[in-house]
């Protein structure tokens, strides 16, 4: 094709051209094999721990002016754990990337049998407004280490983090592996249409569906990490002072824009007033007595938000807070008590500064109202007695549970993190981001000797073949079943007698010529 | 009669109950399948052979085995499935408990193909059983007797409140996924998956696809074509080709074809007599619609028949084929083809095979002939010795190393067919157009469960949290930084 010649009134629109053509980059750059070695993504790996780093200043920046993140707030909730992930992945890599043997059968025991992890090929990462960074990187770190290409399209709602991004990544990462994305709503439709070997998509449910729809025409595999309220359960007989601290600095973080943040409390009316106190304290000892001069209280990442946030409050007196400033986004730290089940507050994910308290009469009660509702993506749960914590986890689910504070879960690499239902599908963090973006290729490596032995599955059949593959392909091979245990150590035990007696028996009889002293001894 | 929804509807009631959780409830039902099968073992052979003709020893072999070894190995291994996993604690979480708990999702759909209309339909049940879910079960219409003795028997042995059938066709099924799973698990075509999918994604359920896709297998370098004929032959021919990890096409250099077909035509002879049709050991085309589509595919064929190539409409029968000068853009090359035809497609070099896989999609099943293979792993036992003998370096030019480095595939097994599938302790699933998702053995119980991860915290070591509380401060934030510098470390975001 004469790419001179070819007409330019024909060209498609310039965005369009942009997704296709990255991705297009991207999987020519997938073929040509270069993600393979352990090596290259060691060395992009690195090169993504630099950009950190080196950069850590612009990202604080992009941040402050995104949702006016302050400074600790960034390496805090973003650098640090994408910085151990990409130390986990480097140390870990040759691990992961290893086969794994698996356990044989009669018909296989001279075989080569196991797990080989592989890359996809080109995954498309989405990512979420709120912890720009982490939820765009972290899914990054796995897919690099996995061997796959990766089209990264962060959020447009954390614009100057996206541009940032689309500046920083190529300038340290292979270009063509990793693009960068940029753009709204149309430029991710487009992007939805093309084909993926996987896309890992952080945001809402509602979009979260269209996703996977997109992908369901390519057969796309999607791992969706979405929302939900997040209930946080407060039993009467705990350290109620504890449990306050470590709520609110869970729910106001990021200004209470974060998928795990404790959506909702749930206790018993005794307690409402000590708790709205002990908030009230905390509050006061976080942010000072005027959170809106605090540097360390966020905002609103945008006016629709803030808009859906005061709307969600309309009709109700908050205990605590309830002020905003719509020209800063700004909304204060806020509780609301005796919220009933049916109000606004209730029916969506808050995702903002309003912490509403619902009253249940006890632990049942209060499980009874948890599954009445969407699976949440975690349950929090402050409690003394372990009998009636594992009770209430047992009774309930969630992606995930921190009994006795907030969101630490999410927070070890070794814990798989993601949803359930509506929450979400799939997981990740640590080796489970590696295992999530990869294909695990069963691999049966046989020779082709031994031709005898297959002989018995051939046809034309008759029975005593027929009894010898079954046999053959029986599993488990050896019966671990408690009745063979207990005979088998039975049998054991009195062969091993058995066969001391025999010993003995034979020494007696040859004893009377041995020359060992034990022996004469024993005769003298 | 229940509606499809009140059916469904019924089924999460019983699941909230909570009678699907404790684990003696899970072995009572596996053990209670396990008897389904051995008591009637007969009439499970005699709708199998109404269905697709299969041999009994075909029938044995590949549904009714694979199911009890499933039953074995899941009743065997339930109690540590269901055991909390514990996870590995960092410096920050040392003091605390954490734990991945094992749950189940609620209500799951199964849908079976025809082809193996038992070991398909019950292998993921097994799976949806062990991990405490209740389960929609809908057999292949295609399959009818089959799917009637299963509609009979289930309700009779297994929990009727926890576990219904579902038979019907195609609107049915359209119908029936609809209504809200918290899983579903296909097994079937890439266009019924889509809409599946698509269908999924109104509730956001998660779904397991097992799909097919055109097989290769490559035949290269020094191979002992007696053996490699046999094996070829028993995995292309057995169910009458209908089998999704069955060899689909093979790939080799025209030497090699020269050679295996005068090896491929003594195998078919010494398997299935001069006569196939007369044989008790052929199967049957499962429909008359599938048979014409077969025989439609190779008419349409440019290539050249070499070993049989007769049909018999009234008996759904097609002999054991295989055609060779088969060009890329053949109609045998067109879509999966899931019959008793084997073309040969000439690729004289090993790279010129690969490419050839590769401009396809990515297969269930990938098969490898070749003497020239040294793979080695660790642990490998036996062979451990031999890796001795081999460390020349001589690792990254052989076939098989190269064929699994340069390919993807759901699955791989060199030197054979179709068994990578009969181990309960491989994954089996497919990889892209082939699949997603993976079952067999633990893998059923994991596909049908939800990790939930669980970290218990104590009350003590307040001071410690403060590190993360504001007012922030940069000294705070060094500590912190330094705590989460260790190796393995946690992070607070």
């Amino acid at each position: 094709m004469d790419l001179l010649n070819y007409p330019k009134a024909r060209c498609c629109p310039r965005p369009v051209c942009m997704e296709r053509q990255a991705v297009k980059r991207a999987r020519e750059a997938f073929l040509s094999g270069r993600t393979r070695p352990l090596e290259f993504r060691l060395q992009q790996l690195h090169a993504l721990q630099r950009m950190l780093t080196e950069k850590e200043t612009e990202i604080s920046t992009a941040l402050k002016q995104d949702i006016n993140r302050s400074q600790y707030d960034t390496p805090l909730l973003e650098v640090i754990g994408i910085e151990n992930e990409i130390k986990l992945a480097t140390e870990k890599l040759a691990e992961w990337a290893a086969p794994r043997p698996v356990e044989r059968n009669l018909l296989t025991i001279s075989d080569e049998v196991y797990i080989q992890p592989e890359p996809l090929g080109v995954v498309l990462i989405i990512g979420a407004w709120n912890y720009p960074w982490a939820l765009t990187l972290l899914p990054l770190v796995g897919a690099i280490a996995a061997g796959n290409a990766a089209v990264v399209k962060p959020s447009e709602l954390s614009e100057f983090s996206s541009l940032l991004l689309r500046a920083l990544l190529p300038r340290y990462l292979d270009k063509d592996l990793y693009p960068v994305v940029t753009g709204g709503v149309s430029e991710t439709q487009e992007l939805l249409k093309l084909r993926f070997d996987h896309v890992f998509y952080t945001g809402s449910g509602t979009v979260g569906k269209v996703v996977m729809e997109a992908a369901a025409r390519h057969l796309t595999p999607v791992t969706l990490e979405l929302g939900g309220k997040s209930p946080c359960y407060i039993d009467k007989d705990c350290d109620i002072r504890v449990a306050c601290r470590r709520i609110t600095w869970g729910k106001f973080v990021n200004c209470g824009q974060t998928c795990i943040a404790p959506d909702f409390i749930l206790c018993e009316p005794c307690i409402q007033g000590q708790v709205v106190d002990r908030i009230r304290q905390t509050l006061l000892e976080f942010y000072g007595a005027d959170p809106k001069c605090s540097p360390d209280y966020g905002r609103i990442i945008n006016q629709r938000h803030f808009i859906r946030i005061m709307g969600l409050m309309e009709g109700y007196t908050p205990v605590v807070g309830g002020q905003s400033d719509a020209s800063q986004r700004y909304i204060a730290p806020t509780v609301l008590k005796d919220v009933p089940p049916h109000s606004r507050m209730m029916q969506e994910e808050i995702f903002g500064p309003l912490l509403p308290i619902v009253a249940v009469s006890d632990m049942d009660d209060a499980i009874r109202f948890i599954n009445e509702r969407e699976k949440p993506l975690a349950l929090y749960i402050f409690c003394s007695d372990k009998k009636a914590t594992k009770r209430m986890i047992e009774e309930t689910s969630s992606g995930g549970v921190t009994v006795n504070d907030v969101m630490m879960h999410y927070t070890l690499s070794s814990l798989p993190f993601g949803g359930v239902g509506q929450s979400g599908m799939g997981r990740y963090h640590g080796k489970h981001t590696f295992d999530q973006l990869s294909h695990q290729r069963a691999c049966l490596v046989r020779s082709l000797g031994m031709e005898s032995v297959n002989l018995a599955r051939y046809p034309p059949q008759d029975r005593r073949r027929a009894r010898r593959v079954r046999m053959a392909l029986k599993s488990p091979m050896v019966d671990m079943s408690k009745r063979t245990f207990i005979w088998a150590v039975v049998a054991t035990i009195i062969s091993f007698a058995l066969f001391i007696t025999l010993l003995v028996i034979l020494l007696i009889a040859s004893g009377l010529n041995c020359t060992c002293w034990y022996w004469r001894g024993f005769y003298n | 009669m229940d509606t499809q929804r009140q059916l469904v509807d019924r089924l999460r009631s019983t699941f909230r109950s909570g009678i699907t959780i404790p684990e003696q409830f899970r072995q009572t039902q596996l053990t209670m399948l396990m008897s389904m099968i051995q008591d009637n073992e007969e009439q499970i052979l005699n709708a199998l052979h109404k269905d697709l003709a299969k041999p009994k020893f075909e029938a044995i072999m590949s549904e009714i085995d694979i199911v009890i070894n499933e039953l074995h190995y899941a009743i065997a291994n339930l109690t540590s499935w269901m055991k909390p996993e514990y996870a590995g604690t960092n410096l920050a979480t040392k003091l605390d408990d954490c734990s991945v708990r094992r749950e189940p999702l609620g209500v799951v759909l199964i849908i079976g193909p025809w082809n193996y209309p038992l070991q398909l339909l019950i292998v993921p049940l097994i799976g949806a059983i062990a991990a405490g879910n209740c389960a929609v079960i809908k057999p292949s219409e295609v399959s009818s007797a089959t799917d009637s003795l299963m509609a009979e028997l289930i309700p009779k042995y297994l929990s009727q409140d926890c576990y219904a059938v579902v038979s019907g066709g195609a609107e049915e099924t359209k119908a029936l996924v609809q209504n809200r799973f918290d899983h579903i698990f296909y097994t079937g075509s890439q266009t019924v998956a889509r809409s599946i999918l698509r269908a999924a994604s109104d509730h956001l359920t998660p779904v397991t696809l097992e799909l097919g896709g055109k097989c290769p297998c490559l035949i290269y370098g020094k191979v002992n074509m007696a053996s490699a004929a046999q094996r070829l032959v028993w995995s292309k021919y057995f169910n009458a080709g209908q089998s999704c990890v069955a060899p689909d096409y093979v790939l080799c250099s025209q030497a090699t074809r020269d050679a295996l077909l005068p090896a491929l035509r003594q195998t078919l002879e010494d398997f299935y007599s001069k006569d196939p049709q007369t044989c008790p050991d052929v199967s049957r085309i499962v429909s008359p619609q599938h048979w014409t589509r077969l025989m439609e595919l190779l008419a349409r064929s440019r290539g050249k028949v070499v070993v049989g190539g007769e049909g018999n409409q009234e008996d759904k029968y097609i002999a054991p084929t295989v055609v060779v000068d088969v060009a890329e853009d053949d109609a045998l090359m067109e879509e999966e083809i899931f019959g008793p035809i084997l073309p040969i497609i000439t690729a004289e070099s090993l790279q010129e095979g690969i490419d050839f896989v590769n401009r396809k999609e990515k297969p269930l099943a990938l098969y490898v002939f070749s003497e020239e293979s040294s793979v080695r792993t660790r642990d490998s036992g036996p062979g451990f010795l031999l890796t001795f003998f081999f460390w020349a370096g001589e690792l990254h030019t052989t076939i098989v190393n190269a064929v699994l480095e340069k390919t993807s595939s759901g699955g791989f097994c060199s030197n054979d067919g179709i068994v990578h599938m009969t181990l309960p302790t491989l994954p089996f699933g497919g990889v892209g157009a082939s699949g997603c998702g993976s079952y067999h053995g633990r893998w059923s119980f994991e596909t049908f469960s939800h990790r939930r991860a669980v970290m218990l915290r104590g009350w003590a070591l307040e001071r410690l949290n403060s590190l993360r509380y504001p007012p922030y401060s940069e000294q705070k934030l060094s500590w912190l930084r330094w705590t989460t510098s260790a190796k393995s470390s946690c992070s607070l975001m």
